[in-house]
This record gives structure tokens, C-alpha cells and sequence, in this order.
């Protein structure tokens, strides 16, 4: 279902988290809320959750007005970030919170909470504690217990937060996945811009409780429509006005002209990718992104100092 | 527990030794010299001023074999007492418990004006003198009292016996399960709540299900100190009583009673029986812990 946020604002004391936002979401849409802490993407949420009162503006979920609804007829699953897994209840148990103070039949609750756990890949797990799981695992439970109640939108607040990277990865795909079977309406919030990217296919991008862009991970990257966009979505070095992606940085073997020289600081290698670090002749520091073909075709090194180019900067009208 | 402790220094002392071995034992030694003259000082201090006496109660009691106890145990006052007892704390103890547990989530997390100023009421009662709260209930509700006189018309009498025995009891005891549940629940956080919340529980089935269980700790901590703390109470309940031989008499104040008249034996095996009915509300207190615990960690 179809979700809406329309001129949602919100004070907590003298700070502003939100200031009159507008958000929709497209029926069975995967949306990311990107932002810096602070920038009121969580509160926004939870506003749409039911677990804030927006101070102005109001919340539609699927064509309906839910601005007074309370969270628990909302119809939302909520997944939190650190899980808020019932500790004293098994793994079992919590999935069928819902369905259990919904007074379900027995029978019904079984079937549902052994097709969860096996949605989430928890199965032989229903009789264990929270305690006895891992990050990974735990996400995965809270994730089977909101969408036991077959929740009419999902809502995840940085649902990958607390978790190392390895397992940040795999449960991103996971999700990706998840998402395209069963085809819920999901918002998620992050203040990752790669997770962002690599999981939505729209993204929200907000900043001291405004939006600044929406737009798909492409978009965005390609045509920030502001300074802050631009360096909150991927690296940049900041030249004046002009902004410059550091893979748009050529670094040429003989100056044809148009290049200004550079001395080479410091060379990481990253992989695939090359990072290096320069110093331009009036004093400024920016980073090129360079291949690692590239990079050994230069020669590159520390102490260097070669020709580069820097072709399409950005200037953004103040 | 003093098992995975002592395991753990064990280890840390097996390094230390590895890395600079000159200087480790000698080290070692003045560790463990220190650590033993500080259990030492612990254990001698709890000697001194609560094993000692004690067991001199129990010693006393015992001394001349199990007739005189016996005697004693089944004199129809101290029947009386006993059981009197154990109706006040019966009545007391649930009291405070539930209003112990609407204090704490009051506290923890209600938002209104004047909570500070609640907190520090709350604690009140153990900052009063037990004997100040006594006479202030006389004043309040006694014949002459502010209350008095509206109460006799009624009929009901407050001073002088039960309910008002059972209204210090309950004031005396008021703060333990509040301050007990109050770190527990800050602990336990509202995110549960709320999940508990968007998955359609209501407030009430969100209480039982949810946070009741995650606080039972804190309550059950609180309800055993309510529970000793409500049958050993002499000050208030002495005043609010009138000490009436087998009517209002608490097993607390027969103990003081007896030995006024010069009756050891009935003191001390009165004594005796509050010493095992604490006790015994540990114990039950800690076997209650186990289990439950072990159900969450097994």
C-alpha cells in the first residue's frame, strides 16, 4: 500500500527534527530514508509508524487517513535497530507475538511461525532465546515477527546498524530479495549512502529534518541537485565552488595543455580501486579514484608529480 | 560465579608470570595478601555484627533441649502473634506491590509536572523515623485525631488495631519495590514496548506480556525486602497497636513483651521463628531466581 507523509512537522523542545516534510511512497516500493544523524529521517518513521505524534501535517497509509490511529491499528511492521527482541519469550514466541494477542488459532499461529522462520532461514531455531542468537539472527527474527501480522507497510530503522560488515552485506542482498517475493510497501532508514544505493530503489535524501532530493540511486549520484547531496552521496573534493567526484579526476602521462600539475602524496591501494591523494600548485588537497591498471600503467607513486585534469565540476547556485 | 572468578584470575596471574617472571610472584604474593586480609576484614565485620548474635539467639534458644521451645512456640499469645503477623504482611506486601510497580512506571516513564518532587515522597518512609510515622497515624486517625471523629461515627477503628497496623506496616515498607523495579525498567527500555505496540498489543496486554516479565527481577527483589522489612517492623506498628496481649501483638512485639517480663526462653524462640520466617523469604526469594533464570539463559 501506498504510503504518504504530508507536511509533517515535528519539535522535540527547541529542535526541529521535522520541518514540514512531504514524502510518498508508491504501492510495494522499496524506499530508503538517507540522512546524517540529526536529520530527522528516524523521527519521520516513526511518525509514520504511530510511535511519534507529528506536531503538523498528517500520515496516509493506502489511501487512509491514520494521523490519529494509534501504532497498534496502523498495520505497520517496525523493525528496530537494535532489534528490541522479547528476551524472555523464545524465538517462536516472539514471532507469534502478533498473532497471539490477535487470540489467532493455534493451528494457524504454528503454520505461520514455521513458514516465517523459514522465510528468515531461522528454522531449528524456534526454541531458543534471544540471548543465544547472533546480530544477523536476531535482525532476522525481529524482521519474521513484524511481518507475522502481515503488515500493510514495513518500516526499518536502521535495521543493519549494529551489525559488522560481513553480515551488513549478506543481509542487505537478503532484504533486496525478501523484498521482491513478497512485494511489501518498505521504508528503510539508514545514514549508509552505499546501503542506500544498493538496496532502495528510491531514495529520500534528508538533511537537519528537510528533504533535499529524492530521486533513484542513478539520479541522485548523476545529478545531485545541491552541494549537500552531491557529498553526502559518494566522495567528492571540494575545489572553491566546483565540486569534483574523484573518479573524475584524470591523471594524464604528458600534459596536452588543459592540465594543471600535481604532486602526488600518498598512493592507497584499495583493491581494484587506487586512491591518490594530491596537492595542486595553489596548496590544495584533493583525491583522484584511479584503477589499479591505471595506476600501474603511471607508475604512480609518492613524491610524483604529474598532469591532471579535472573535467565537469559541479557549481551549485548559493 | 566465585568459580568463573577465581578461574579468570588464575589466568590473568598465569600471563603476568610468563611475561615478566622475576617480578610476578612477589607481585602475586602481595595480591593475594590483599585480597585475603580484605575478605578477612569483610567477613569479620559481618561476624561481629550479625553472625555472632545471631547464632547466641539461636544458641539460647536451644540450650536447654526442645521442651521449653516447644512450650513456648504453643502458648496461645504467641500463636496469636505469629499469625498476626502473617496476616499483616499478607495484606501489606501485595498492597505495596502494586502500588510499587504504578510508582515506578509513574516515575520512569510518565512525563508531568512534580515527578522530582513524587520521587523524593516516595522515599520518605525511610527517612522518617518508624516511631515518627506511628504517632502521626495516631494524630490522623486516632479518637482525637483529624480523622477521628468522621472514622468513629463510621464505626471503624483504625488505632489500636489491625488497619492501622496494616497502614504503618505498608508505609514503613513503601519504597522498596518502587526503587528496586525503577532501575530495572530503566534498563529494559521502551523499544520492546513499542514493538510490542505496532504488532497490536494493547497498553494492558503490553503490560503483561512485555514488561512485567522483563522487570520481574526488580520485582521480586523489592517484595522480599517489603516482606522482611514488614514483618520485622516494631517502631510505628508499636505505637499504632497499643500492644494489646493476643490481640494486637505482632510476633515483633511479643518478642519485646516477653523479655520485659523476664521470659527469655518465650523471647528468644519468638525471635527464633522471625530469624527462619526472613530467612526463609531469601531462600524462597533465591530458588524463585534460579529457575526462572535458568529458563532464560538455558
Amino acid at each position: 500500500m501506498a504510503i504518504e507523509a504530508r507536511h509533517v512537522s515535528k519539535r522535540f523542545g527547541t529542535f526541529t527534527a521535522l520541518d514540514d516534510v512531504s514524502v510518498t511512497v508508491d504501492d510495494g516500493a522499496l524506499m530508503a530514508l538517507l540522512g546524517p544523524s540529526g536529520s530527522g529521517k528516524s523521527t519521520l518513521l516513526r511518525i509514520i509508524a504511530g510511535l511519534e505524534t507529528p506536531d503538523e501535517g498528517e500520515v496516509v497509509i493506502g489511501g487512509e487517513q491514520v494521523t490519529d490511529t494509534p501504532a497498534r491499528s496502523r498495520g505497520v511492521g517496525f523493525v528496530f535497530q537494535h532489534y528490541a527482541p522479547f528476551k524472555h519469550m523464545t524465538v517462536h514466541d516472539n514471532v507469534a507475538f502478533g498473532l497471539s494477542v490477535r487470540r489467532r488459532p493455534k493451528a494457524e499461529i504454528e503454520a505461520r511461525v514455521k513458514e516465517l522462520l523459514g522465510l528468515v532461514r531461522l528454522d531449528g531455531l524456534a526454541e531458543r532465546y534471544p540471548s543465544q542468537l547472533s546480530g544477523g539472527q536476531l535482525q532476522r527474527m525481529a524482521l519474521a515477527r513484524a511481518l507475522a501480522v502481515q503488515p500493510k507497510v514495513l518500516l526499518l530503522d536502521e535495521p543493519f546498524g549494529a551489525l559488522d560488515a560481513q553480515v551488513r552485506g549478506e543481509l542487505r542482498e537478503w532484504l533486496r530479495r525478501l523484498h521482491e517475493e513478497i512485494h511489501v510497501t518498505t521504508i528503510f532508514v539508514t545514514h549508509d549512502q552505499e546501503e542506500a544505493m544498493e538496496v532502495a530503489e528510491q531514495i529520500v535524501v534528508m538533511n537537519k529534518g528537510r528533504i533535499e532530493q529524492t530521486g533513484t540511486p542513478r539520479d541522485l549520484y548523476e545529478s545531485p541537485s545541491n552541494e549537500f547531496v552531491m557529498s553526502f552521496i559518494g566522495p567528492v573534493n571540494r575545489i572553491g565552488d566546483a565540486y569534483v567526484r574523484p573518479h573524475d579526476v584524470e591523471i594524464l602521462a604528458h600534459d596536452d595543455g588543459s592540465a594543471t600539475e600535481a604532486l602526488i602524496k600518498r598512493v592507497v591501494h584499495l583493491g581494484f580501486e587506487v586512491r591518490v591523494e594530491l596537492t595542486l600548485p595553489d596548496g590544495r588537497d584533493i583525491s583522484a579514484q584511479v584503477t589499479r591498471a591505471n595506476a600501474a600503467e603511471l607508475e604512480l607513486h609518492e613524491g610524483q608529480i604529474l598532469p591532471v585534469r579535472l573535467p565537469r565540476p559541479r557549481v551549485f547556485a548559493a | 560465579m566465585s568459580s568463573s572468578a577465581s578461574g579468570s584470575i588464575a589466568l590473568s596471574s598465569g600471563s603476568t608470570g610468563r611475561a615478566a617472571p622475576r617480578g610476578a610472584p612477589s607481585a602475586d604474593g602481595a595480591a593475594r595478601a590483599r585480597k585475603l586480609g580484605v575478605r578477612t576484614i569483610a567477613l569479620g565485620y559481618l561476624a561481629l555484627l550479625l553472625l555472632a548474635p545471631v547464632a547466641m539467639i539461636f544458641y539460647r534458644t536451644f540450650e536447654h533441649g526442645l521442651t521449653p521451645v516447644w512450650n513456648a512456640v504453643s502458648e496461645p499469645n504467641a500463636q496469636h502473634a505469629f499469625w498476626l503477623s502473617l496476616e499483616i504482611v499478607a495484606i501489606a506486601v501485595p498492597l505495596n506491590t502494586v502500588f510499587g510497580i504504578g510508582m515506578a512506571l509513574l516515575l520512569e516513564r510518565g512525563r508531568f509536572k512534580g515527578k522530582a518532587l513524587l520521587g523524593l515522597l516516595i522515599d520518605l518512609p525511610f527517612a522518617i523515623s518508624p516511631v515518627v510515622i506511628g504517632l502521626a497515624l495516631v494524630l490522623a486517625y486516632g479518637k482525637t485525631g483529624w480523622l477521628g471523629d468522621w472514622l468513629a461515627e463510621n464505626g471503624i477503628q483504625v488505632i489500636f488495631s489491625v488497619p492501622g497496623m496494616v497502614i504503618a506496616t505498608a508505609i514503613v515498607s513503601l519504597p522498596f519495590v518502587a526503587r528496586e523495579t525503577i532501575p530495572v525498567l530503566r534498563e529494559l527500555g521502551t523499544d520492546a514496548e513499542q514493538a510490542a505496540s505496532t504488532l497490536g498489543a494493547s497498553g494492558w496486554q503490553t503490560f503483561w506480556r512485555i514488561t512485567l516479565p522483563g522487570i520481574r527481577w526488580g520485582v521480586v527483589y523489592g517484595v522480599v525486602l517489603t516482606t522482611a522489612r514488614a514483618l520485622g517492623e516494631f517502631g510505628a506498628v508499636s505505637i499504632v497497636s497499643g500492644r494489646i496481649e493476643g490481640e494486637t501483638q505482632t510476633l515483633p512485639l511479643y518478642v519485646q513483651a516477653r523479655f520485659e517480663n523476664f521470659d527469655i526462653t518465650g523471647a528468644y524462640t519468638a525471635a527464633v521463628v522471625l530469624a527462619l520466617l526472613a530467612f526463609a523469604t531469601l531462600v524462597a526469594m533465591n530458588l524463585l531466581t534460579r529457575r526462572t533464570r535458568a529458563e532464560t539463559i538455558a
